[in-house]
């Protein structure tokens, strides 16, 4: 009889406190970021938990492929984690605009975001943001820094500067001078146009330009960037035509090319791979320009399921990715992913720590076909894709490239259409 | 044949009852016949009438009879990519009729002479890239052909043509041409296994026959075995037809779903991959997908019924 007793009691207990646990918070974490699983789990969530240990989170990552797909499933059926992990723009306006995604302008530690971060996750009459900013990537150029001095090659800060160094180095002939192809497309619009791009086209001024309608694709900042682009061919490798992505990476990471049209995600492949001083510099400016221009685009972030049963808890751990501590972590162990609050990071990675350096000198802003203008068809960034590659090939002109882009876009929306 | 006894010639049917062979048919048939309506009659019906839908931004659908379709062939900014990827696919399928189904019947003609030696191992060897994975067919060829480290560059250099050398997958011209041969090179085992065990299913005893009546080889081929594999043939046709408009993975592991460059590769699989799913900052449209796929399928249903109507009907068969 005692015994029972006693072990009903314990039982009690053991419910009680098992209940108590649930209830102490567990939260969950959706993301694609499935590379990123052992950071999480050893780095940031135990950081978390030495300020908040009666919070216990859960980092649930799927295939980034799977991700929209299974995300979007359980979502619908009311089983998705409590923190979710946002693709930047028309992905997750979507979630939002389902009512998937809650709210978040009352967060104290939204101040701590410019509004170029926040843009990607606000409603476009910018009345609400509905994910936190977590995460940028920056455009530049990466390059090896042996084999410039072996060619006796500055650092090129202007476009003139840029293209004599690349003809440095087709005559000297050991290097390929830049390291890119034209097979995936995908490089000669991000790597390319927009990599290069801000800088004629005023970053941010251009890019709302576009919204707006007061600036067109014909205009001579847009057309001046194929220009630029068209040059290019010439100094690629040999059958740039068909050279893929990881042909590129290769290349340059066997130190065979000079330079490497970049974003900053490729730093953490070449540190592994590379076996040469790896320097990094900003896009070059075109003559008379006074500023400097960079594309820091907002890549990832992270908002609360509205349905999530434990908002309270996850509010927490939302106001702590908003400190200047999980910037800290964020950064330096995603060397290439930069926190996007305004708090002051120290980047150990000296690569890293040069890319996120022209965030002082120029002005950052995002990629110009994300906002807005690809949500109609043709679709603006598949545009940019061929039309870009088009001109690199040699097979389209820059006119061209502007003309048919522009038509594009002023089949479906009507800032375009006048 | 008098000797057999009736029951056995008639599988044991006669003389059932119409309950027992109701009972019968429903035991045997009902399985598949379920199996197959659920998973393929189903969702086929279901597509097309998907296809006759508008999903709002909101979520919510409402019916639009054949606007989708409307769309589709009669606005530029879609009857433009449509008609780009049916051209593209109709000279895939050409490429596949013109190279890869004559080499299939001549490899099955050499295959089936009585005095070949190491006629399991060729024949394994050239069936062998059919099972192989499309990921490592695409790039297995990709690095052949790369103008980087591909084997190709050199081998053309050895013999004095490297002036001929292009990065041939990178072309608007040749890239499409390019990939439909890696696809013949992969699937040229099928039209030969089948070609091939037509072939040797004919009974010797009309080669015999013929060569008595003084035919030589080659006319033993056309006049006698030509004739009579003339149904496979007409099969492997068929297959090659279906396949090639239903391709998708090849295309999409080589160049990607935007099929470049300029979307010269862009076949109707890849293309309505781009119109269901999205691509990078296109958001998925189901409905306009499902639309796509109906095409996909009258397209395929058109060259099934001029097939049956035109060919099969006048194809002769023998039974020996």
């Amino acid at each position: 009889m005692k015994n029972t007793l006693v072990t009903t009691a314990l039982a009690a207990a053991l419910l009680a406190g098992l209940s108590a646990t649930a209830l102490a918070g567990s939260i969950k974490i959706e993301s694609w970021r499935n590379d990123d699983a052992d950071i999480w789990k050893n780095k940031i969530i135990p950081a978390f938990n030495a300020k908040h240990a009666d919070i216990k989170v859960e980092f649930a990552p799927s295939p980034p492929t799977e991700y929209n797909a299974g995300l979007n499933a359980r979502l619908d059926g009311g089983t998705a984690g409590d923190l979710i992990t946002c693709r930047p723009f028309d992905a997750s306006l979507e979630l939002f605009k389902k009512g998937h995604l809650a709210g978040l302008n009352e967060l104290d530690g939204m101040k701590n975001f410019s509004e170029v971060a926040k843009s990607a996750w606000t409603t476009d009459d910018g009345k609400t943001t509905f994910c936190l900013p977590m995460g940028a990537v920056i455009h530049g150029f990466m390059y090896n820094k042996d084999a410039f001095a072996k060619v006796g090659a500055e650092v090129p800060k202007t476009e003139d500067e840029f293209f004599a160094v690349l003809e440095k180095f087709k005559k000297d002939g050991t290097y390929t001078p830049l390291a890119m192809g034209t097979n995936d497309q995908w490089e000669s619009a991000t790597m390319g146009f927009q990599n290069i791009g801000p800088n004629y086209w005023m970053g941010e001024d251009g890019r709302a330009g576009l919204i707006k309608g007061t600036a067109k694709l014909t205009d001579a900042p847009y057309v001046n960037v194929w220009k630029s682009l068209a040059k290019w061919g010439p100094y690629l490798g040999d059958g740039y035509k068909a050279q893929k992505y990881p042909d590129s990476q290769n290349l340059f990471s066997l130190g065979k090319a000079a330079i490497y049209p970049a974003g900053s995600w490729d730093i953490s492949t070449f540190r592994k791979d590379g076996a040469f001083k790896l320097g990094a510099f900003s896009p070059p400016t075109p003559a008379g320009a006074k500023d400097c221009y960079i594309s820091d685009h907002t890549d990832i972030g992270i908002g609360m399921n509205s349905k999530s049963k434990n908002s309270a808890d996850a509010k927490v751990f939302l106001e702590w990715m908003a400190t200047d501590e999980f910037a800290n972590i964020f950064a330096n162990e995603l060397p290439g992913f930069f926190p996007l609050s305004n708090a002051k990071v120290t980047v150990k990675d000296d690569v890293a720590q040069e890319f996120v350096s022209w965030r002082a000198k120029c002005k950052s802003t995002i990629r110009n076909s994300y906002q807005i203008l690809s949500r109609g068809t043709p679709n603006f960034e598949n545009e940019l894709w061929n039309v870009s590659a088009q001109v690199i090939n040699g097979t389209m002109t820059p006119e061209a490239a502007g003309k048919q882009t522009e038509e594009g876009l002023s089949k479906w929306y009507e800032p375009h259409k006048k | 044949m008098t000797d057999t006894p009736a029951e056995q010639r008639n599988f044991g049917l006669v003389g059932l009852s119409k309950a027992r062979f109701a009972v019968l048919i429903t035991v045997f048939l009902g399985p598949a016949l379920a199996i197959y309506t659920l998973f393929a009659v189903y969702p086929l019906i279901a597509t097309i009438a998907y296809a006759m839908y508008h999903v709002a931004p909101d979520g919510s659908s409402r019916f639009a009879g054949l606007d989708n379709f409307r769309t589709l062939l009669f606005d530029d900014t879609w009857s433009k990519p449509f008609w780009n990827a049916f051209r593209n696919n109709s000279w895939f399928f050409l490429i596949h009729m013109l190279v890869q189904n004559p080499i299939g019947l001549l490899l099955a003609a050499l295959l089936s002479q009585s005095k070949l030696t190491g006629r399991a191992a060729y024949r394994t060897l050239i069936f062998m890239p059919t099972m192989l994975s499309v990921v490592i067919i695409g790039f297995i060829w990709q690095l052949i052909l790369s103008p980087l480290w591909g084997v190709s560059k050199s081998f053309l250099a050895a013999i004095g043509m490297q002036s001929w050398f292009a990065p041939w997958l990178g072309l608007e011209s040749s890239a499409l041409i390019t990939i439909s041969l890696m696809s013949v090179w992969q699937f040229v085992g099928i039209p030969m296994i089948l070609i091939y065990t037509a072939l040797i299913a004919i009974p010797e005893d009309f080669i015999d026959a013929a060569r008595v009546d003084g035919l030589n080889a080659r006319q033993i081929f056309t006049h006698i075995k030509l004739p009579l594999i003339a149904p496979t043939i007409g099969l492997v046709s068929v297959l090659t037809f279906v396949n090639n408009f239903n391709a998708f993975d090849l295309i999409y592991a080589v160049k990607g779903a935007i099929a470049g460059p300029n979307f010269a590769t862009d076949i109707m699989g890849t293309f309505f991959y781009r119109t269901f799913f999205g691509h990078q900052l296109q958001l998925g449209d189901r409905t306009m997908g499902s639309a796509v796929a109906t095409m996909m399928f009258l397209i395929i249903l058109a060259g099934l019924m001029i097939y049956l109507v035109l060919i099969q009907r006048r194809l002769q068969r023998y039974s020996y």
